[in-house]
């Protein structure tokens, strides 16, 4: 209690692990040109399914290999990581503005309102979220701002039911009602008092999202729904690895390993984040 | 003539339109205590909220009127009525756990009002606020100001919700069962704490609380509700001594007695509850 007894807990292993993943992932995205030691695009049929630098048979410049059409797919999966990034962060943060204004909206004024935004929501979440991501797309176009749009258009949902129930559990509280009583107006105590007590659940729901986002997005580009089947995307590149997966693994491989650390990077993530901003388990 | 008078007060839920206050009438006069008792449900702290206009959604004030000096409370618009409570009333609340924002240094949480209702500049409200929390006997004010509720032991919280409740010098204040969630050897502190503020302060003051051993302790006046409405309105001395209703003087020796150790409980007879409950549906038209 007394004497700030702040109880230190470690960073454990996997949060570091995952931290760092993520810098690789974010640095990679930001630097892609650069950073690639091959024209993600440049198709060259004499260097077609090199295998990665270890095995027999790999040039050097290819450290992973190339695919089936000659492109070197460690560039590849850096330019991946690009797209990736952009749909993380903008899908994340649209879906987050969106379902965390209406979940705090229904959360804490209630009633009608609280009815209307509900019943959305329900009505919302009863669509498969992949069939429904398809069907959108099949309307207003593929691109890569179409698959942000499909995916903020899905997933505002998972942030307001959340923001919903925890601005519920918050508003009950006695620090509410004296906030009212000494004279602040409903928007204010919202606002002041309530918002910041919901954000470390904003925050997790926020970063596990953007995992979400990279999934949905792999999933889009492997059924061929997002950009251009040219620009290398990890959804495309798990697509089109399937097809010479007995020729050559890596093409299938390297992608689905940096799609799978990447969303658990996200995840781990985001639970450490919930614990260091609760302000009760801080 | 009284400073906090409630006429008539009916509160009932919006959607079946059961009462959960019939007829309540009360009459505090400037710097008393008033107690107000009753076994849980009776709607205690329902007159405490309905005078601050913080009810819960599914409640609402359906007839009465609550005047505080010469101001009708009932016939304010909501921004007005607002304000005019900000300004004089204050709210020592029942829990310390859930009182106080986790999310906030305690020292925001006390001056919020002395900033936004009285206009006072930050190092000023600062100042008082550290003047207070003394005046609560709190050891460290300056390291308490800066402090999280979760830093805090349950005590300090209560005494930081005392402090708070007096900063802006309301004219009335509600103490909403302010010992209870506490330890047996702190409520005693708490309660002299309160009482001492009060004095001190010259504060009028509504308490409400289902415990007569902590009425008797700080009230002048005492209302006993049963089932939403007030089956006796006494002062302490009188209800203590020659308590009026049957339901008063059943809840009066159902109190544990210290001088008796050996007695048995006497729990409040079922036939006291069904009168005291026809009594205050006879009224229900």
């Amino acid at each position: 209690m007394a004497e700030g007894a702040v109880i230190r807990r470690r960073t454990p292993l996997r949060l570091w692990l995952s931290a760092g993943w993520l810098t690789l992932f974010f640095l990679a995205a930001l630097f892609a040109g650069p950073l690639s030691p091959q024209d993600p695009l440049a198709q060259d049929l004499l260097f077609e399914r090199l295998p990665p630098f270890w095995a027999s048979g790999a040039e050097p410049g290819f450290f992973l290999g190339t695919d089936s059409l000659g492109r070197d797919v460690l560039s590849r999966l850096i330019h991946g990581a690009q797209i990736a990034a952009i749909v993380a962060l903008v899908a994340g943060f649209g879906s987050c503005l969106i379902g965390t204004t209406l979940g705090l909206i229904a959360g804490y004024y209630r009633g009608w309102v609280d009815q209307v935004i509900s019943r959305v929501v329900d009505v919302w979440m009863s669509f498969p979220a992949v069939l429904f991501a398809i069907l959108l797309i099949a309307v207003i176009g593929t691109g890569l701002t179409s698959v942000i749009v499909a995916i903020i258009v899905i997933d505002w949902t998972r942030f307001c039911r959340v923001v919903r129930a925890e601005t519920m559990a918050q508003a009950r509280m006695d620090y509410v009602d004296s906030a009212r009583i000494a004279g602040f107006s409903r928007a204010q105590t919202l606002w002041r008092e309530v918002f910041p007590n919901v954000l470390p659940v904003i925050i997790a729901v926020l970063t596990l999202e953007m995992g979400i986002a990279i999934v949905v997005e792999a999933i889009l580009s492997f059924v061929n729904l997002s950009i251009s089947t040219d620009d290398p995307t990890w959804g495309g590149m798990i697509a089109e690895g399937r097809l010479s997966i007995h020729q050559a693994w890596w093409v299938l491989v390297f992608p689905m390993i940096t799609l799978f650390l990447t969303v658990l990077s996200f995840t781990q993530l985001g639970e450490a984040l919930r614990m260091r901003f609760d302000p009760v388990l801080r | 003539m009284s400073f906090l008078a409630i006429t008539d007060l009916d509160v009932r839920l919006r959607d079946s339109g059961q009462r959960l206050l019939r007829d309540v009438s009360l009459d505090v006069a400037k710097g008393q205590v008033h107690g107000l008792v009753g076994e849980s449900g009776a709607g205690k702290s329902m007159i405490g909220k309905a005078i601050l206009d913080v009810l819960p959604r599914s409640v609402e004030i359906a007839g009465g009127r609550i005047t505080l000096g010469d101001t009708d409370l009932t016939a304010l618009d909501p921004k007005a009525r607002r304000h005019e409570l900000g300004q004089r009333t204050a709210l020592i609340p029942q829990d310390p756990l859930t009182a106080l924002n986790p999310a906030r240094r305690i020292g925001g949480q006390i001056t919020d009002r002395l900033t936004r209702v009285l206009g006072w500049d930050k190092s000023r409200a600062d100042a008082r606020a550290m003047e207070l929390l003394d005046e609560v006997q709190i050891a460290d004010p300056a390291r308490v100001m800066t402090s999280y509720p979760h830093e805090l032991s349950g005590g300090m919280r209560q005494r930081v919700l005392i402090a708070a409740a007096f900063a802006a010098e309301p004219e009335l204040i509600i103490a909403d069962e302010p010992t209870t969630a506490l330890d047996v050897t702190v409520q005693k502190q708490i309660l002299k704490m309160i009482a001492a503020m009060q004095a001190a302060h010259n504060t009028t003051m509504l308490f409400v609380t289902h415990d007569l051993g902590v009425v008797a302790r700080v009230c002048q006046r005492v209302s006993v509700l049963y089932a939403g409405h007030v089956v006796e309105d006494a002062d302490i001395r009188t209800l203590l001594s020659v308590p009026g209703h049957p339901y008063s003087q059943a809840l009066l020796s159902a109190t544990p007695r210290y001088d008796d150790p050996g007695a048995s409980l006497r729990p409040v007879p079922q036939s006291v509850i069904d009168a005291t409950r026809a009594e205050a549906e006879a009224r229900d038209v």
